[in-house]
């Protein structure tokens, strides 16, 4: 972990898609779709902040998991 | 007496040397002219840490053992329900609750081995961050260096424990919120594998990942504490009901007969935080170097389930009253609830895989180092640090190599070390699942070597 390699590489391949995320649409149709309020003032930290995890869970999904590795919300270590 | 560890208070008296409430009043006094300076404390229990310690002192008076942690003061963060205080997890919204009607099972466990509760300590809002910097009740500061973060989001712990306000506290950790304030405070914390604990009467953040355990500024207090805790409890349901496997007897067993390693590639610091892995592992006789798989992604996952379940936790008051929120964690929790579950279950089939191979790497190795932060405590409100000639956000990145950890729930002891610099820094010590006793041993033994260093921060 050196460097600024906290925040994704937009490597081949690492990317959540191909064409760039545009985070606003979303957050207000996401937003909308739940039935959260937001503040105008807060709108723009929860765009970044969806930016920021659309990057993580694109390292995430760019992984080739097996089909039989099953989630681990009930964890025993 | 202000510099005496838990078990050394403890001793003190069981023998007579000194009653609990003369401990307990001095360290209200202390707390009462020392804590203005770090803001580590959020309550003082001055009525019940009296109460306690007459009751130790009447046990005794009678003959009776009032427990291995007799007249020891402690403190805990402020998500851990205290019987009579309100559970606020540094939120302003919580002030809004009754008082807790009973000890979190913890707490309730260290008092029951003769431990005096003294208050309740600063955190994150909502223990979403690692750096205490709350807007509502002030930031926790650096007993090193009151311009600096005690780190978090067990901050006050950190701060309370390394100021010499009191020998013990108890933390919570999701990502690394007991080991970043132990590495940037200077002091020793334990995270133990995730189900060890009990974490019924503590306010969750994200349940798959919440685990809860001490920092102290000696091993024999860490492992004291933990084995004190341990236990079975039906009222949490991630607890897994394992019998007590006591540490403190073997912790002076050494790091003889270990196998240890470090880890490199995503694990290997620079400067200070290489330095101090580097100097832990020439004491320990260590040469092999094991690279850690996928660790980034390890992360990346974490943060990803972080961001959804304290997301969800909180939701009724993020779309009810979002800005009583901290707006240092405010953004974040309501993008958290906007994330599609596809990311948030792929990112939980990932911990499955990812565990598999960090298990795979524990059957010819007994423990890993690392660091516990890249870098010794930041400035408060200091947004971007410099690491290896980069600037990097603070806030973030100061998780970086505690967070793919706890991710798969690794029982790990966070050890300090002083820098160059002259500010401690906090080394990982990591065992394989339910080998606590193995990361303890190894930090009593770095503790014996005089190679970590856990003083009572000198301003104080």
């Amino acid at each position: 972990m050196t460097g600024v390699k906290y925040i994704i590489p937009k490597n081949k391949g690492e990317k959540l898609a191909d064409r760039p995320f545009d985070a606003a649409p979303y957050v207000d149709a996401a937003a909308a779709l739940i039935g959260l309020p937001l503040d105008p003032t807060h709108r723009p930290g929860v765009i970044l902040n969806i930016e920021r995890i659309a990057e993580m869970a694109g390292l995430v999904m760019a992984f080739p998991l097996p089909e039989e590795t099953e989630p681990a919300p009930v964890f025993r270590p | 007496m202000s510099g005496a560890d838990a078990l050394t208070i403890a001793a003190l008296v069981r023998g007579g040397a000194v009653s609990a409430v003369e401990v307990a009043e001095a360290t209200l006094a202390r707390i009462a002219a020392r804590d203005p300076a770090l803001n580590s404390f959020t309550a003082v229990a001055k009525a019940r840490a009296l109460a306690d310690a007459r009751a130790v002192d009447a046990a005794l008076a009678r003959g009776e053992d009032p427990g291995p942690l007799a007249g020891a003061p402690f403190a805990v963060k402020n998500l851990f329900d205290v019987e009579g205080l309100v559970t606020i997890a540094g939120s302003k919204i919580d002030r809004e609750r009754s008082p807790a009607t009973a000890d979190a099972t913890i707490v309730r466990r260290l008092a029951a081995a003769g431990a005096v509760l003294v208050g309740a300590l600063n955190m994150d809002e909502y223990a979403y961050g690692f750096t205490t910097e709350n807007t509502h009740y002030g930031p926790a500061h650096n007993p090193h260096d009151p311009a600096r973060m005690a780190g978090g989001s067990s901050g006050g712990s950190g701060a309370a424990v390394a100021g010499g306000l009191v020998p013990l506290a108890l933390g919570s950790d999701t990502n690394g919120s007991i080991r970043v304030p132990a590495s940037l405070c200077g002091i020793f914390g334990l995270k133990p594998t995730y189900g060890r604990l009990s974490r019924a009467g503590a306010r969750l953040f994200a349940a798959s990942l919440d685990h809860v355990g001490p920092l102290a500024r000696s091993v024999g207090d860490l492992a004291a504490a933990y084995d004190a805790m341990q236990g079975p409890d039906p009222l949490d349901p991630a607890c897994a009901g394992r019998a007590v496997e006591p540490a403190l007897p073997d912790i002076e067993q050494g790091a003889e007969g270990l196998r240890i390693a470090v880890a490199g590639g995503y694990f290997a610091g620079v400067d200070e935080a290489a330095a101090a892995v580097a100097k832990v592992a020439e004491a320990l006789g260590v040469t092999r170097n094991i690279d850690i798989p996928e660790a980034a992604r390890a992360r990346a996952a974490a943060f990803v389930i972080t961001a959804s379940e304290g997301a969800n936790l909180h939701f009724a008051d993020l779309k009810a009253r979002a800005g009583d929120f901290d707006p240092m964690t405010r953004d974040r929790f309501l993008a958290g609830a906007l994330i599609p579950a596809n990311w948030v279950i792929e990112a939980q089939r990932f911990r499955r895989w990812y565990q598999e191979q960090l298990l795979a790497l524990f059957n010819d190795t007994d423990i890993l180092l690392m660091p516990a932060t890249p870098c010794s405590a930041p400035l408060i409100g200091q947004d971007m640090v410099e690491i290896d000639g980069a600037l990097v956000p603070t806030r973030p990145y100061l998780g970086g190599y505690t967070q793919p950890l706890s991710f798969i729930g690794l029982p790990i002891v966070a050890a300090p070390l002083r820098s160059a610099g002259g500010l401690p820094i906090g080394v990982q010590i990591v065992a394989a699942p339910w080998r606590e006793s193995a990361a303890l041993r190894v930090a009593r033994a770095l503790e014996r070597d005089g190679v970590t260093c856990a003083e009572i921060a000198p301003w104080s």
